[in-house]
């Protein structure tokens, strides 16, 4: 019995079983990237042709700044996160390639019709992601074990909170009615797209400790399990709170998208359905209320209901939006060959129609897909990775991707009344794209723990209190 | 203007290559399910691979088939797996009936021993509880608290 633990794991003449180390495919990663760049710069070009006739001298700057931006996070995931999924960086690098030439596209419709009055969107788009591309580093160097956050969850769900109460307090912080902006230095920052990040931590780590509870401790009330209060205490605290500040500052969008992902990681925590309910119940008054007493919720609701009785006025946005994803019909206007600047704000909020306007039906398909792709291989994460906070919060990450695209493409297309939110990673606007990155870097994190083979335990981490004492000098 | 036909071109062009990229998403998300061995595009194998014998037909993961992890996965490589409560565990368990270090399976000329390491509430291999070293056959259960393990080919 001695001489079989003894010999396990430390004897190399023993039979190799299995298939060896689990592939990388970090050069299936490099690949898809190329692939993706190709793509891109093929898109471009056939926008400056079709529009100017020539091709820009400044088509090859962007290039090579592209192609470095993906090349850089490759070889900080080969070297930090080697085991890392392959899907996760190609899939954004698709879906930001297709949106700078969107931006790129719609800045040219902009100077053709003298309408000229924000400059080129595209580079500041292209710079926007380089320092999303700075914080995916930071985020995968800092982070070396995804378990480490779990520690800082209530440090995080305060930083979260402030960040969300921020523009609430700030004067000079509306734009378009919603008051969630900081501006500095002709900079405006969304510190909302960062909140959600820390909560949704700070939600995976709170549920992993109390689930037990939380899915046992219940009493039955009507065929549905009720938790005890006290169990629920600090979510429901921090929900009621960000969703206060969120109705203060008009923000319907991420109102929205805090709300599901709390609900889908109770769910997913406690396996119960009855907070599926809970949350729908609780949805509906919060809907019914807001209907009644916020005039812009109403205005949405009713252009969303009938957007051609107000065509003139609130409905204008979701009329355009209609026509340009009619014109595009199945195959599209082809790229540069359509209208979509005749949408407002086509640039953030309308990127998915004037990508259906060009690219038609299967271009816009080819997009949903390509975040379903990011979606599952988020998804799959969370089922493989072994550790409860890592199922959660990459489960919530994925979610909170999902969720956000379905109500966006849901406003753009007419299936639900319009919010605020952005398409991620394609949609002009760089808090959006940064605080993405973000996001991407984590699940990079936690997909690198899930496929690592059964490795040697790492070394674990010193304790404060076992941690030598250390003289500081005067 | 650029004449018609190569906007058309351009136009079909694009989106056909836009879906190709898809589908290359696509073989690489069937060759992670079904082990790596269907596309051209996912069997890049690594360079630096340690002299490996096709033939042995051993396991090669260990599936959780029962319990709050159930669908986790992981591949059996030389190494002892050890499950339990611990942080610094291969399988970390969050389960009230299991011990911090609760059993350990082992490789030994490539077939697996399941061992109970002193556990409060036990492990059990078929419903039979683990005193010393049992040798551990594909698809047999294990049983640690409410989790269900299971080797698979």
């Amino acid at each position: 019995m001695a001489g079989l633990t003894s010999a396990a794991g430390t004897d190399p003449n023993a039979a190799p079983v299995g298939t060896g180390p689990t592939p990388k495919r970090r050069n299936t990663e490099l690949l898809l990237l190329g692939f993706a760049v190709l793509l891109t710069m093929a898109a471009q070009c056939i926008v400056d042709l079709t529009l100017t006739d020539a091709l820009r001298p400044e088509l090859a700057t962007f290039g090579i700044w592209f192609s470095a931006l993906w090349l850089v996070a490759h070889l900080v995931v080969r070297r930090f996160a080697p085991y890392a999924d392959p899907l996760l960086l190609p899939c954004i690098a698709m879906l930001s390639g297709l949106g700078l030439v969107m931006i790129h596209r719609l800045d040219i419709a902009g100077n053709t019709l003298g309408r000229n009055n924000s400059g080129e969107d595209a580079p500041v788009q292209l710079l926007w992601a380089t320092v999303g591309l700075a914080l995916f580093i930071a985020v995968l160097v800092v982070v070396r074990d995804h378990r480490v956050l779990a520690r800082f969850a209530y440090t995080l769900a305060l930083v979260g909170l402030v960040l969300l109460a921020i523009p609430a307090v700030l004067p000079n912080s509306e734009i378009n009615g919603a008051k969630l902006w900081i501006r500095v230095a002709g900079f405006s920052i969304q510190p909302g797209e960062f909140a959600k990040i820390c909560l949704i931590v700070f939600f995976a780590a709170y549920l992993v400790d109390k689930r037990d509870v939380l899915a046992l401790a219940s009493r039955r009330v009507a065929g549905l399990e009720l938790p005890r209060g006290r169990d629920l205490g600090p979510v429901l605290l921090a929900w009621v709170a960000s969703i206060l500040v969120l109705v203060f500052e008009r923000d319907l969008g991420s109102s929205l998208l805090l709300f599901g992902i709390f609900v889908v990681m109770l769910y997913v925590a406690t396996e119960r359905a009855s907070w599926l309910v809970i949350g729908l119940l609780l949805f509906s008054g919060g809907a019914y209320v807001a209907y009644q007493a916020f005039s812009h919720v109403r205005v949405r609701v009713d252009t969303w209901l009938d957007p051609f009785a107000y065509a003139d006025t609130g409905g204008y946005q979701m009329v355009q939006s209609l026509f340009s994803l009619g014109t595009g019909g199945l195959f599209g206007a082809g790229l540069g060959g359509g209208r979509p600047d005749q949408v407002p704000v086509a640039k953030s909020d309308f990127i998915a129609a004037a990508i259906g306007e060009e690219l038609g039906l299967f271009g816009l398909v080819a997009l949903i897909v390509l975040y379903l792709v990011l979606v599952e291989r988020g998804l799959r994460t969370s089922l493989v990775v072994r550790d409860g906070f890592g199922k959660l919060l990459a489960a919530g990450l994925a979610f909170a991707l999902a969720w956000q695209v379905f109500v966006v493409l849901g406003g753009v297309t007419g299936l639900l009344p319009l919010t605020g939110l952005t398409t991620p990673f394609v949609a002009y606007g760089g808090s959006s794209l940064v605080a993405n990155f973000g996001l991407i870097a984590l699940l990079v994190r936690i997909s690198d723990a899930a496929r690592r083979p059964s490795a040697p335990p790492a070394a674990p981490v010193a304790k404060l209190t076992e941690a030598p004492t250390e003289v500081v000098g005067p | 203007m650029t004449s018609e036909i190569v906007l058309q071109a351009f136009r079909f062009g694009f989106l056909l290559l836009l879906w190709l990229f898809v589908f290359a998403a696509f073989r690489v998300v069937r060759a992670d399910l079904f082990g790596g061995r269907t596309g051209r595009v996912a069997s890049v194998p690594p360079r630096a691979a340690p002299a490996r014998k096709r033939g042995s037909r051993g396991p090669r993961h260990l599936v959780v088939t029962a319990g709050p992890l159930t669908g986790t996965r992981i591949t059996l490589g030389e190494q002892a797996i050890l499950i339990g409560r611990a942080d610094d565990s291969t399988l970390v368990l969050t389960d009230d009936f299991a011990s911090s270090r609760h059993a350990r399976l082992t490789n030994r000329g490539g077939q697996w021993y399941v061992e109970d390491l002193g556990s409060t509430n036990g492990t059990y291999l078929d419903q039979q509880r683990v005193q010393g070293p049992l040798l551990v056959g594909s698809g047999q259960p294990i049983k640690i608290g409410q989790t269900v393990l299971e080797l698979r080919t």
